[in-house]
């Protein structure tokens, strides 16, 4: 039965990758934050850019998330989700930041 | 439409019910695609609402970070010793899946607690959720997930009873892994809480 997990649910391997490259990409933007070593804008980069990859780590190696399982339509409801998101997330902001413009004007 | 996922699991684990297990563990994926939806709507709320402080603190002023570090540590692994929970699970070994259930746990609850402790304290230097509406804000997006996490222990007890009584069968295979969908979640959705609350908040 060892097949089986190298198959369904992932391998004590593959878990292990998960764990190591999730603790790297948090340890990176802490570091980075904590020694304030780097300019502002710069710091937010490394902080959205490891955040972004540690979610794909965990969706892919964790979560199993990808296009054979169930024809795909977990990554397709993940990928339609996402697009809720951007615009509620994206929206919310864009909306608010033009109302705080308009009303330091008025 | 779950073919290919039982075509997948027949190869992998000789058990029936493959068919009512896949499309159980599907529509738990979709109800957490719609909890996904829940966290954007208050991320964008923190996000909206985290420069109103009203002469309280701001967020640079009462995150620590070597705290939030340790709580992301434990749920972190957490998530790593649900999965080997879940490979024990493929391989029929109880015992071992118990046993890993319980350390989740244990680090779930770990994470609950400190979290606790960090709202108890913020609370009593007068920095309560009613304070800003950079607190209310905070304390409700952070205070979600940490109510999912409780929910997500609560859960795990409950499994480790059904366990004991039932042993892993059909209908305690597709639970667990509804379950260990359920916690990996909760680790993402605290990966953009450490970013974008803490992290960031402290620039």
């Amino acid at each position: 039965m060892s097949a089986s997990s190298t198959n369904a649910h992932g391998s004590v391997k593959s878990y292990v990758t998960g764990l190591v490259l999730s603790l790297i990409l948090t340890i990176i933007p802490f570091a980075v934050v904590m020694s304030g070593a780097l300019s502002t804008l710069a710091t937010v980069v490394v902080i959205a850019v490891t955040a972004v990859l540690q979610i794909l780590v965990q969706l892919v190696m964790f979560m199993h998330m990808n296009t054979k399982a169930d024809e795909g339509w977990n990554l397709m409801s993940f990928v339609f989700t996402l697009t809720v998101l951007v615009l509620v997330v994206g929206g919310s902001l864009w909306i608010m930041q033009h109302l705080h413009l308009n009303m330091m004007i008025g | 439409m779950a073919t290919d996922t039982l075509q997948h699991g027949a190869t992998a684990e000789p058990h029936e019910h493959h068919d009512a297990s896949g499309t159980t563990v599907f529509g738990f994926w979709v109800y957490l695609m719609s909890d996904l939806v829940i966290f954007g709507s208050l991320f964008a709320t923190y996000a909206v609402l985290m420069k109103g402080t009203a002469g309280g603190p701001t967020a640079a002023d009462i995150f620590e970070l070597p705290f939030v570090l340790v709580e992301t540590f434990l749920l972190l692994l957490s998530s790593f010793t649900f999965g080997m929970g879940v490979l024990a699970m493929n391989a029929e070994r109880l015992g071992q899946v118990k046993a890993w259930l319980a350390v989740t746990f244990l680090l779930g609850a770990a994470f609950v607690g400190m979290e606790i402790y960090e709202f108890q304290h913020l609370i009593h230097e007068g920095f309560g959720p009613d304070k800003s509406a950079f607190l209310s804000s905070f304390f409700t997006l952070v205070g979600t997930h940490g109510l999912h996490v409780t929910f997500g222990l609560i859960w795990i007890l409950v499994m480790l009873i059904q366990l004991s009584t039932k042993g892993l069968n059909a209908m305690t295979r597709p639970r667990i892994l509804c379950l260990s969908l359920f916690w990996h979640f909760l680790d993402v959705v605290w990966i953009c809480v450490f970013s974008f609350v803490y992290l960031m908040g402290v620039l």
